[in-house]
């Protein structure tokens, strides 16, 4: 336990000093939903209909965008080998760097969502299935991403087949995600999506470790 | 201060790199206090066989077998890897982090013999200590990695090149790190192209 513990504060470190931790990705959420309603136009209505699944595709990129490093530093300065050759299993080190990644991109995306769900005009009514959705939904990024992630390792320019990969995992959350806080605010018994969201969730905490550490293993042999 | 008795025996070793067949029939033997240089031209396939020997690639024929106190340990049953340290050519050292960060861990990933501090004094890094890696020199970081290797103090080390990058002083220092290794009963391999220590066995890859 110590040693994933170990992992998961040293990529939180890394991820503070290099990448600005939360801050990148809650920049990026933060310009976009500044940006939307002068693309759109004050249409309030649109735009408070649209938030709900405007502030899902946004978390969902926000996370890719610090994704293709996720692998990728540990494999050119030699760390990935020492991840590898662990007491720990590969797997657990895969899920360690998950946990960090969504701490720094999912968590804080989830915790500021309602400040900008007002921005736009979010009707009243959804704003806890928002935050409850984009918490228990938002780690299928960093889990299945980390399968992308880890295919990609080793090309100097993976953030495009990364994305291309990780788009068809992406959209069921996204729906799910989307349709959960809708339904709360059509007042809906928006059960069905919430749990097909979780259940995504759950499905993705066990497979991810499992397929990012075999992908990670083709690359280093 | 003594380590297990730990064995390394591979028999028969084939690498394949895609079409390429590096080398085949490759056997070695290496036993407690003893370090074995495994020389050969560039691309001969030296840290491919590292790699082999560490669990990192697999073989393309021939076996590898880890002997621990006279057991042998499959590759099935127990991971060998607790008993054995690779250090690759490169450093896997984080240059945001401080050299005292990578140490700590390092120290809590696989766990550690000796402490930080004294590792850094050990590489003479003591006053590099608080700096981030990326300030250190090429023979500053490989230091630092060979105090690592010191620091988490496995019986088994595989070394790729670990006197790249390091001066006169800093190869007097590798070797002064692995011979103390070995006195304590450590064993030793390392992938190189200069003689680390006089008297070491030599593996010819062709």
């Amino acid at each position: 336990m110590s040693a994933f513990l170990a992992l998961v504060r040293r990529d939180l470190s890394l991820a503070f000093r290099v990448g600005g931790g939360p801050f990148l990705g809650l920049a990026f959420f933060l310009t976009v939903t500044a940006l939307l309603p002068l693309g759109v136009g004050a249409r309030l209505n649109l735009l408070g209909e649209a938030a709900a699944g405007f502030l899902w595709v946004s978390a969902a990129l926000a996370a890719l965008l610090s994704l293709d490093r996720l692998f990728q530093a540990d494999a050119e300065d030699g760390s990935l080998e020492q991840l590898a050759l662990g007491d720990l299993p590969l797997e657990a080190a895969v899920l360690a760097k998950c946990l960090a990644h969504w701490l720094t991109t999912g968590l804080p995306l989830a915790l500021a969502a309602p400040v900008l769900a007002l921005m736009l005009n979010m009707p009243a009514g959804g704003y806890g299935a928002l935050v409850l959705s984009l918490l228990v939904g938002s780690p299928v990024f960093s889990l299945a991403g980390a399968i992308g992630a880890a295919l990609t390792a080793g090309l100097r320019r993976g953030g495009l087949l990364l994305s291309l990969l990780v788009l068809p995992l992406f959209v069921p959350v996204v729906i799910f995600g989307a349709g959960t806080v809708t339904a709360a605010i059509n007042g809906a018994e928006g059960d069905a999506a919430f749990l097909l969201l979780a259940a995504s969730s759950l499905f993705a905490l066990v497979l991810a470790p499992l397929a990012g550490a075999a992908a990670l293993r083709i690359h280093l042999s | 201060m003594g380590f297990q008795r730990v064995e390394i025996r591979a028999d028969g070793i084939a690498c394949r790199r895609g079409e390429r067949l590096l080398f085949r029939d490759f056997g070695l033997t290496a036993a407690s206090g003893t370090l074995t240089e495994i020389v050969g031209p560039n691309g001969a396939g030296k840290s491919s066989l590292l790699r082999i020997l560490a669990g990192l690639l697999k073989a393309e024929a021939g076996t590898v077998a880890v002997v621990a106190d006279g057991r042998v340990l499959g590759r099935d049953d127990e991971p060998p890897s607790g008993l054995m340290h690779y250090l690759g050519h490169l450093d896997a050292l984080k240059n945001p982090m401080t050299a005292r960060e990578n140490l700590a861990f390092a120290a809590r990933w696989f766990g550690a013999a000796h402490g930080i501090d004294a590792a850094l004094e050990r590489v003479e890094l003591k006053a590099q200590g608080e700096l981030p890696v990326g300030y250190l020199s090429a023979g500053q970081r490989r230091r630092l990695a060979l105090g690592r290797c010191w620091m988490i103090a496995r019986p088994l080390w595989l070394l790729d090149e670990p006197t790249a990058a390091l001066d006169a002083a800093g190869r007097a220092l590798a070797a002064e790190l692995i011979a103390a290794h070995l006195a304590a009963g450590g064993t030793a391999l390392a992938a190189t192209h200069e003689p680390i220590l006089a008297g070491a066995a030599q593996a010819m890859i062709a």
